[in-house]
């Protein structure tokens, strides 16, 4: 079994790879290209009950809970949203309720796209991080 | 860029900030317009020189303010071209007044059967407060479809009026398509039909003069936050002779005659829908910013929001993969457009890096997209401080965009 990355490891390897860009256009094609990366999302996902609300797009989000670890699923109908929800799951998915809890992801402001992270009710992304948090918190307080 | 519009810019200070190391292109004129120093100066001053509570006390301050309060009412009347200073209601804004006619004309005037006329275009504000009120009494909706242009149907709206049709509230200016609709015929089909006219102009009243007493109109709302004015002023317009029969929406200080704990008798007109300590230092400042409509004049805005939006709609043709929504003959400053295959919040990110604000989703008008088998659109909607050479911006983002997505 090949060891996991923490969640502090995989920001510090995100913001390497984008450190390679210092144009945000290089930014965002590259956020374009890792939103081909992104699993399908299993369609039993795909509907009103687990879509994030945010007026500007439409965001997915499933996530399920095995042997006191969290696995996120997720998609959206926008390209930028689809590559930053890759960013979030390669960060958050396969984590103890705590870890993702306690996510800071400063990483993802140092990086230059954190205006996506706002918490403005019209982003279906920033949602996504608050839905990740609360699935982890109900996950946790089931078990405990 | 001419002299006269060059001056005009001058007044808007935020113009001048830089987005993203950008100048600012500031598109997004619908859903809150820029404000001229004037009002802005007019705010400040209120607050360091006049601030105190309307319409209660006896002191100086408190009578300067309410003077002042009455005046900036007058303004809207004369701007309006009303009757009656007291058929000018103030609210925060078109929400506000939709809220206050839907209850209060609702009560007075709508039973179990009665219907209500909206149309397919109508913005949210337009929409939920006849639902509920419809919920309440057992009324009947009835909705005017569009054509693909995003013209009004109205071989359909003649149809749909009827002797229990009560209301008919229809958006004077479209925000998602632009449209300009015939208001005065549906006023006066409205009319002929027995029923009562109210139109939403909150994307109206900075584009085209408004005069309710020749378009006959029963009532008014708009959002003087549209108008290079203020936030959280906007004005109910409605005929007295109705204004009178409606019981209050609102209830508490201010706005009563008489309190005892058997009863209470509400004041006069307009005062009995205006209860609660209002946005003076808003109220105050809507009138330089309807001093600054008069100034720049009707015609010039008129020729401006025209020439602005047959530049971006020539200029947004010649790039593939563009399509517009909402053709209709007669426009507003309003150019709703969709790029193949690319998600509107996509691009809207790609122009904020433009420095090109513009807006982007269902523009709280999901039942027109619906129509329309879309999920949203990109709005860019000028003011009279537009030019073209921000439309020139906004061409090469969706060029950009277009390289990125396509
Ligand atoms: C046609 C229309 N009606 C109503 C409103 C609501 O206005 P407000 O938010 O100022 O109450 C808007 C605002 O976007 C609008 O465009």
């Amino acid at each position: 079994m090949t060891e996991i990355k923490s969640c502090a490891e995989t920001e510090a390897e995100i913001e390497d790879e984008f450190s390679l860009f210092d144009d945000w256009m290089d930014k965002y094609s590259y956020i374009i290209d890792l939103s081909k990366e992104l699993p399908p999302l299993d369609e039993k996902y795909r509907n009103d009950q687990f879509l994030i609300k945010g007026c500007q797009s439409q965001v997915w989000l499933g996530a399920e809970y095995r042997d006191g670890r969290v696995y996120f699923q997720a998609d959206s109908d926008a390209i930028i949203t689809k590559g930053l929800i890759y960013l979030l799951i390669r960060l958050l998915s396969d984590r103890t309720p705590q870890e993702i809890i306690e996510a800071q992801l400063e990483s993802l402001k140092r990086i230059g796209i954190s205006d996506n992270l706002s918490p403005s009710r019209s982003n279906g992304f920033a949602n996504m991080l608050k839905q990740m948090k609360m699935y982890a918190l109900v996950f946790q307080t089931k078990e405990g | 860029m001419n002299d006269k519009l060059q001056k005009i810019r001058q007044q808007f200070p935020i113009l001048n900030c830089r987005v993203n190391d950008k100048p600012l292109v500031y598109l997004d004129n619908a859903a809150t317009t820029q404000k001229p120093l004037s009002v802005i100066d007019r705010m400040t001053r209120y607050y360091m020189e006049e601030n105190s509570n309307v319409h209660r006390g006896l002191h100086h301050l408190s009578q300067l303010g309410t003077a002042a309060f009455e005046e900036s009412r007058r303004a809207f009347q004369k701007f309006l071209n009303s009757e009656l200073a007291e058929e000018v209601i103030f609210t925060k804004g078109t929400t506000e007044s939709i809220n206050l006619l839907a209850f209060s004309f609702g009560e007075a005037f709508v039973h179990e059967g009665d219907e209500i006329i909206i149309s397919v275009m109508e913005h949210h504000a337009n929409i939920v407060p006849w639902q509920q009120l419809c919920a309440r009494t057992g009324a009947v909706l009835k909705v005017v479809p569009v054509n693909d242009a995003g013209e009004l149907e109205m071989e359909e709206y003649k149809k749909l009026l009827g002797p229990k049709v009560k209301l008919v509230s229809i958006a004077h200016v479209s925000n998602t398509l632009g449209t300009v609709n015939p208001v005065a015929e549906i006023i006066r089909l409205g009319h002929e039909a027995g029923a009562r006219v109210h139109l939403d102009g909150a994307q109206a009243a900075a584009h085209v003069q408004v005069d309710v007493r020749a378009l006959d109109v029963d009532f008014y709302s708009l959002s003087v936050h549209k108008m290079y004015g203020p936030m959280g002023v906007g004005i109910l317009y409605g005929k007295a002779a109705l204004l009178n029969a409606m019981p209050p929406w609102q209830t508490g200080g201010e706005m009563i005659d008489k309190v005892t704990f058997e009863k209470t008798t509400f004041g006069d007109l307009p005062y009995k829908f205006e209860t609660g300590t209002p946005d003076v230092a808003g109220v105050l400042a809507s009138v330089p910013a309807l001093e600054f409509l008069q100034e720049v004049g009707w015609d010039f805005i008129a020729e401006r929001e025209h020439a602005l939006v047959k530049y971006a709609t020539e200029k947004l043709a010649q790039i593939g993969g563009v399509s517009l929504v909402g053709t209709a003959k007669e426009k507003g400053g309003v150019v709703s457009f969709n790029i193949d295959g690319v998600h509107s919040s996509d691009a809207a990110t790609i122009f904020d890096h433009f420095g090109v604000a513009v807006r982007s989703g269902h523009h709280c008008a999901q039942p027109i997209m619906a129509r329309y088998g879309i999920i949203g659109t990109l709005r860019a909607s000028f003011a009279v401080y537009n030019t073209e050479e921000e439309i020139d911006v906004l061409v090469k983002a969706i060029e950009k965009t277009v390289q990125m997505f396509g």
